[in-house]
């Protein structure tokens, strides 16, 4: 569904992502791991097409997609979210939610009047839908800005899931999340997996949530790909190991990391 | 009594100005080609009545469409930068058109008299008012039914999905490009719309006081444009209105008794202002204790 072909992005020196090849099938969860810097939000920019890449292409479903800007890579059924939270802080919960709609479906079905000004039917009833979802529907009138981290969060999940992607770019969904938090992610991400069928690409640190919902896992470090199987595979992966804790002499905490959870990104490379 | 009504039509037309950048400043760009965009509607629309002997009406309306167009053609590659540097440009593209109609002369004779534009002596004579024997009260009113207009239009504009749209882009371009915004397409719509607004303020202007040379849209115009909406605040129009009135009514013409103290104190009043209410007179705590009020009084009614 997602073919990354030799994807290249250097920023002066720095070679933030070196040759990368990752494809991602439909109707997976697909996880992206690695230390800090290692280059997995640069390769989530990349696929929506926030900057330029160097060398290398992206495809999806079958279509060339190298540096389409991100409202193009939305229309085409890729939504994201970010590492820090970016919502519309001095809009209300219902706005953030309202301006998102523009999925390729919505933009296909109405006219210009009911998009732009007045707000049709289809539109507002996706809103109300995304309300629920996130469980925000109390909140609708609240400044986005004035809610809790948590659920800041689960707005902006809300507001990537607007347009009805078919994949789901996740930049760190859980940071910053208690385990509680944590679960309840883990929960909703399966039913939009499993129910809506949406396939999903993780970047995460937070190991018990990629370890626990992923089907397959790619591992970078320093903009390349270091590893690519199954999260058991993963785990048991020496250079994935080397590249969390530094080259380990003594051995015993190998067999915590990665899989021993979050003190994971803590002992990483320095990015 | 003329004299208030005069103040009244000056009130008028400023707020008109500030609307006029308030939509760009909305898309969080902060435009100094306002006062060109004035210029260009109130040649056009004086050119159309002295010189074509049009009716004011279709003359302000050319005005606004023309200077739209300007403002769209000006939008492509103006919104390719942004922030400091957009409004240096627009500040470039404002010095520009000031300094064209300082060079242009399109002169006629009627009867013993020149009319029209003439460089850097203006364009004198746009008297379609006193010819028609308006009064001033009547081009007062005239004036504010525009501006009423075009508030209702933006205060609508405001609560549609545009409204929210236009924000959004102002508060994070990165996330609104995400979920599928154009930002292109927004910030080039939204500076066209003040290019209408203020076309069709530079055409009033034009008209209220019968004389209009380049000094007049000079860099003071482009400034006070945008000190409307940033001193009253970005969350509602009436904070534009409510910044004419404190900068032109007190500011200007309530502190004149003052003499040369007047402007010393302008600048500080206005940093004072800027301070105790830094988003604005009317902020986001503000509308939200009015629309309250307003909600209560509803349920009392009913």
């Amino acid at each position: 569904m997602l073919e990354l072909r030799a994807l290249t992005k250097h920023f002066g020196g720095v070679r933030a992502v070196d040759g990368l090849d990752i494809t991602v099938e439909q109707g997976q969860i697909f996880g992206l791991i690695g230390p800090n810097g290692s280059g997995k939000s640069t390769t989530v920019n990349l696929i929506c097409g926030v900057f330029p890449v160097t060398a290398g292409s992206v495809a999806f479903e079958g279509t060339e997609i190298t540096n389409n800007p991100p409202h193009v890579a939305l229309r085409s059924g890729i939504a994201r979210t970010f590492q820090n939270i970016r919502l519309f802080t001095d809009l209300t919960v219902w706005q953030n939610l309202w301006v998102a709609q523009n999925g390729e479906a919505s933009v296909r079905a109405e006219g210009f009047f009911s998009r732009w000004l007045s707000g049709s039917q289809g539109q507002r009833a996706s809103v109300e839908e995304q309300l629920e979802f996130s469980g925000l529907a109390d909140k609708r009138d609240e400044l986005a800005g004035s809610l809790a981290f948590g659920e800041q969060r689960r707005l902006e999940l809300a507001r990537a899931l607007a347009a009805r992607p078919k994949l789901l770019l996740l930049d760190e969904p859980a940071a910053g999340m208690n385990l509680e938090e944590v679960r309840l992610l883990d929960e909703r991400l399966r039913w939009l997996n499993e129910q809506q069928g949406i396939t999903i690409l993780l970047v995460e640190h937070v190991m018990e949530l990629v370890m626990g919902i992923t089907h397959r896992i790619a591992a970078l470090n320093f903009g390349r790909k270091i590893a690519e199987g199954t999260p058991a595979e993963i785990q048991q992966n020496q250079a994935v190991q080397e590249a969390y804790l530094g080259r380990s002499e003594g051995s015993d905490e190998e067999s915590s990391a990665p899989g021993g959870g979050r003190s994971a990104s803590a002992g990483g490379e320095p990015s | 009594m003329d004299f208030i009504w005069g103040l009244v039509q000056l009130f008028g037309v400023h707020t008109i100005l500030g609307l006029s950048a308030y939509v760009i400043i909305l898309t969080g760009q902060v435009t100094m080609a306002q006062a060109g965009f004035f210029a260009v509607g109130a040649y056009i629309a004086g050119m159309l009545t002295v010189l074509g002997e049009w009716h004011i009406i279709p003359a302000m309306i050319a005005g606004s469409l023309v200077t739209g167009a300007l403002a769209c053609i000006i939008g492509f590659p103006a919104l390719r930068v942004k922030g400091l540097m957009f409004t240096v440009a627009t500040l470039a593209f404002g010095e520009f058109v000031r300094l064209f109609w300082f060079n242009f002369d399109y002169q006629i004779s009627r009867g013993e008299f020149q009319i029209g534009p003439l460089g850097g002596e203006g364009f004198r004579q746009i008297r379609f008012f006193p010819e028609n024997g308006w009064s001033t009260l009547e081009v007062a009113i005239f004036v504010w039914v525009w501006v009423v207009i075009i508030m209702a239009i933006l205060w609508w504009m405001d609560r549609s999905r545009i409204g929210s749209v236009l924000r959004a882009v102002g508060e994070d371009e990165l996330a609104a490009q995400s979920v599928g915004i154009n930002l292109t397409v927004v910030k080039v719509t939204a500076f066209t719309i003040g290019g209408l607004i203020a076309g069709l303020g530079g055409a009033i202007y034009a008209h209220y006081t019968t004389h209009i040379e380049h000094l007049n849209f000079g860099v003071l115009m482009a400034t006070f444009a945008i000190t409307y909406p940033l001193l009253g605040g970005l969350r509602s129009v009436f904070g534009t209105l409510v910044a004419v009135l404190f900068v032109q009514g007190f500011l200007v013409e309530g502190l004149r008794f003052l003499g040369d103290w007047r402007n010393l104190l302008f600048g500080a009043f206005i940093v004072l202002a800027m301070n105790v209410r830094p988003s604005g007179f009317i902020d986001a705590r503000a509308t939200r204790t009015l629309s309250r009020l307003f909600r209560v009084g509803e349920r009392e009614r009913a």
